[in-house]
C-alpha cells in the first residue's frame, strides 16, 4: 500500500516538475509547481511528518504559489518569446551539467546505509514535537526569522513601489 | 521504503530544478525552479529527520519554508521593478551591468 | 466478502466509505436546497414572492434549475486555454468538499459492537486540514479568471485571489484563540471540551465559556470574505465586473462554481459551529440526561448539529440580502488594517487568559 502510494507520488511529482521546467506559459508552470508542492506534502505524509505536510500545503502551495501566480498574471507574461530563442549550446550545456549533478547525487545517495526507516514513536510528526524543538532549542533562530520576515516585507513593499 | 528511495526522489527533483534555472529565460520561471530546488532539499531534510527519529529536521524545514516565502516575496518585487524599467523579464535582456 | 467487513481493517474501510458517501451526497443535496432557500428568503426580505410555481411552494425549483443547467449549451471561448479552462471548476469544487472531512457531525456512535466516530478522518491536525483545503480553493478561481482570456474574468480572478489570501490570515488567526484554549488541533477534542450546557461553548466571554466572542466575530467576517459572499463578493459582482471570474462559463461548469461556493459556505458554517458553538452538543444538560445514552441522544445530537449549521446558512443568506457591497479597496483595508490587528489582539488576550489559568479546560 505504501509502495503504491510512494511510486504514484514519485511519478506525479517528477511529471509536474518536468512541466514546470519545460512549459512555455508561466501560468501553467506555476500551476504545475503548486501541484508538485502538494505531491511533496504527500511525501511528508508518507514519512509520518503530518504537521509539516499540512504546513507545506497551507504556506507553500496555498500562499507562496498564489503570490507567484498573482505576479505572473499582473505582469501579463506571455510565452517565452520565440523571437530570440535560447541558443542550442545553452540547452545542451544545461542538460549536460544537470546530468553530471544527478550522477554526483547518485553516488552520494548510495553511500547512505540501506536500513528501512525506523517506525518512530507516535509523537514524531505532531505539532507538539515540533513545538517542543522550535520553542526549546531553536528559540533564538525563531525570533530572528520573524525579524527576517519583517525585513522581507519592508523590502518587498519598497522595491515594488512606483515612487518612494 | 528505504531512505534512499526518498533521497533519490529528492535528488531528481533538485536536478530538475537546476536544469530549469540553467535553461529557462524568464525570471519568474527561474524563481519557480529555485522553489523546486528548495523543496527537494526539504524532502531530504524530512527523510533524515525520520531516520534519526528527532524533530530537528522538521524545524529546519520550517525555517526553510519561511525563508522561501521571504525570498519569493523579495524576488518577485525585484522582478516587478525590473519589468517596469525594461518591459521584459527575459534575463538575457537584463544586462545593464555588463562591461 | 461480508466477513471481511467484520475484520478491524475492513470495518474501518467500510464505515469510512459509507461516511464519505453520506457526507458528500448530503452536502450536494443541501446545496440544491440552499438555492431554493436563498431565493425564497431573499423574496421575503425584499417583500416579494420567491419562486413558488414549480411544485408546492416552489420546492422543485432546484430540480428545474438542475435540468436547465444540464440542457444549456456548453460554450468554450475559442481563445481560452482549454486544459485549465475545463479543469478550473473541479479545482474549485474538490478542496471545498475535502474540507468537510475533518468536521465531526455527531458523537461516537456504536455500530455492530464497535465505536464509530462520526468524522470522516480524525487526524491530529484537523483544523489545519480544513485551513489547507480553504487555501487550495483559491486556485480554481485564479485559473478560471486567467484561462477565460477575457479582461473581466482576469480582473475578477486577480481580485478574488488577493481577497481570499488576505482574509485567510484573519481566518487562521481567529482560530488560534480556540486552539490555545482547547490545547489541541483535533476538532473532536475541541467539541468534547464544549460538552454540557450551552454556557460551555467557546463563544461566550465568561469563565465557563471560551472567551472567544471577538474570535467568533472575526471568524464569521473572514468566512464571508473567504467564500466570496456579500458583502465581500467583489470578485463576482454582477453589476461591477459582468460576472467576474465565471463570466465565460456556461451550463454545468458554471453550476459547478455555484455549487462550490455553497459548499464553501457550508464548510465555513460547520467550522464555526464546531469551534465556537459547541459542535453537535445540544447545550441543554436536562435534555441530554433525559435522552440517556443510546440512539435517541445520538440522533438528537446530529440533528442539533444540522440545526446550528442551518441557522448559520440562514444568517449567510440574511446578510447577503441586507448589506451593500464593499468597494475593493475598502475590502482590502478591512482585511489588513482592521481584521488582522484585531485577530492579533484577540490572540494576545487569549494567551494571557490561558497563562493565568482563567479558562476552564474541558
Amino acid at each position: 500500500m505504501e509502495t503504491v502510494a510512494f511510486y504514484s507520488l514519485t511519478f506525479l511529482a517528477v511529471a509536474s516538475a518536468l512541466v514546470v521546467i519545460l512549459q512555455r506559459k508561466p501560468v501553467v508552470s506555476a500551476l504545475a509547481l503548486a501541484f508538485n508542492l502538494v505531491c511533496i506534502a504527500g511525501f511528508y505524509l508518507l514519512l509520518q511528518a503530518q504537521f509539516m505536510a499540512l504546513l507545506q500545503v497551507i504556506v507553500y502551495a496555498g500562499a507562496i504559489m498564489v503570490l507567484i501566480l498573482f505576479v505572473v498574471m499582473l505582469l501579463n507574461l506571455g510565452d517565452e518569446s520565440t523571437e530570440r530563442p535560447s541558443r542550442p549550446i545553452q540547452r545542451w550545456l544545461g542538460g549536460l551539467l544537470t546530468a553530471a549533478l544527478a550522477l554526483v547525487f547518485g553516488f552520494s545517495v548510495s553511500a547512505v546505509v540501506g536500513a528501512p526507516l525506523p517506525d518512530n514513536a507516535a509523537p514524531f510528526g505532531t505539532a507538539a514535537a515540533l513545538g517542543q524543538e522550535l520553542f526549546g532549542r531553536f528559540f533564538y533562530p525563531f525570533e530572528v526569522i520573524s525579524l527576517l520576515l519583517l525585513v522581507a516585507m519592508i523590502g518587498a513593499v519598497l522595491l515594488a513601489k512606483r515612487r518612494l | 521504503m528505504n531512505p534512499e528511495h526518498y533521497l533519490i526522489v529528492s535528488a531528481v527533483l533538485f536536478s530538475l530544478g537546476v536544469a530549469g534555472v540553467l535553461v529557462r529565460r524568464q525570471a519568474i520561471t527561474i524563481l519557480m525552479s529555485i522553489e523546486l530546488m528548495l523543496n527537494a532539499g526539504n524532502l531530504a531534510f524530512i527523510t533524515f529527520s525520520r531516520m534519526h527519529g528527532t524533530a530537528e529536521g522538521q524545524v529546519y524545514v520550517f525555517f526553510i519554508i519561511t525563508l522561501a516565502a521571504a525570498e519569493a516575496a523579495v524576488g518577485l518585487a525585484i522582478v516587478i521593478a525590473l519589468f517596469r524599467l525594461r518591459e521584459t523579464t527575459d534575463v538575457d535582456e537584463l544586462n545593464l551591468l555588463r562591461w | 466478502m461480508l466477513d471481511w467487513f467484520s475484520t478491524d481493517l475492513g470495518f474501518q474501510i467500510g464505515t469510512t466509505f459509507a461516511k464519505v458517501l453520506i457526507v458528500v451526497n448530503s452536502l450536494l443535496g443541501v446545496v440544491a436546497v440552499m438555492t431554493w432557500i436563498e431565493r425564497r428568503v431573499s423574496g421575503v426580505i425584499q417583500f416579494r414572492w420567491g419562486p413558488n410555481r414549480v411544485g408546492p411552494l416552489g420546492l422543485f425549483q432546484p430540480v428545474a434549475d438542475g435540468i436547465k443547467f444540464l440542457m444549456k449549451e456548453d460554450i468554450v471561448p475559442s481563445d481560452a486555454y482549454r486544459p485549465i479552462f475545463i479543469l478550473a471548476p473541479a479545482m474549485a469544487m474538490v478542496p471545498a468538499l475535502c474540507a468537510f472531512a475533518v468536521i465531526p457531525i455527531g458523537p461516537t456512535i456504536e455500530l455492530f459492537g464497535r465505536a464509530v466516530p462520526l468524522v470522516i478522518i480524525d487526524i491530529d491536525g484537523g483544523i489545519l486540514f480544513a485551513l489547507a483545503a480553504a487555501s487550495l480553493g483559491v486556485y480554481g478561481i485564479v485559473s478560471a479568471g486567467w484561462s477565460s482570456n477575457s479582461k473581466y474574468s482576469l480582473m475578477g480572478g486577480l481580485r478574488a485571489s488577493a481577497q481570499m489570501v488576505s482574509y485567510e490570515l484573519g481566518l487562521a488567526l481567529s482560530l488560534i484563540g480556540v486552539i490555545l484554549i482547547s490545547g489541541s488541533l483535533r476538532p473532536t477534542e475541541i467539541v468534547a471540551q464544549q460538552a454540557g450546557g450551552f454556557w460551555h461553548w467557546n463563544v461566550f466571554p465568561w469563565f465557563t465559556g471560551g472567551w472567544q466572542t471577538l474570535g467568533f466575530l472575526l471568524f464569521v467576517i473572514a468566512g464571508f470574505a473567504e467564500t466570496n459572499r456579500l458583502p465581500f463578493d467583489m470578485p463576482e459582482a454582477e453589476s461591477e465586473l459582468v460576472a467576474g471570474y465565471h463570466t465565460e462559463y456556461s451550463s454545468m461548469k458554471f453550476s459547478m462554481f455555484f455549487m462550490a461556493e455553497y459548499v464553501n459556505m457550508l464548510t465555513s458554517a460547520a467550522l464555526a459551529v464546531t469551534l465556537f458553538l459547541g459542535g453537535y452538543h445540544t447545550g441543554l444538560p436536562w435534555l441530554d440526561s433525559a435522552l440517556g445514552q443510546g440512539w435517541a441522544l445520538w440522533t438528537v445530537q446530529i440533528l442539533a448539529f444540522m440545526a446550528k449549521v442551518g441557522c448559520f446558512m440562514f444568517f449567510f443568506v440574511w446578510v447577503r440580502w441586507t448589506l451593500p457591497r464593499f468597494r475593493y479597496d475598502q475590502l482590502m483595508n478591512l482585511g489588513w488594517k482592521s481584521l488582522f490587528p484585531l485577530a492579533l489582539a484577540n490572540l494576545l488576550v487569549t494567551g494571557v487568559l490561558v497563562a493565568f489559568d482563567l479558562v476552564h479546560q474541558g
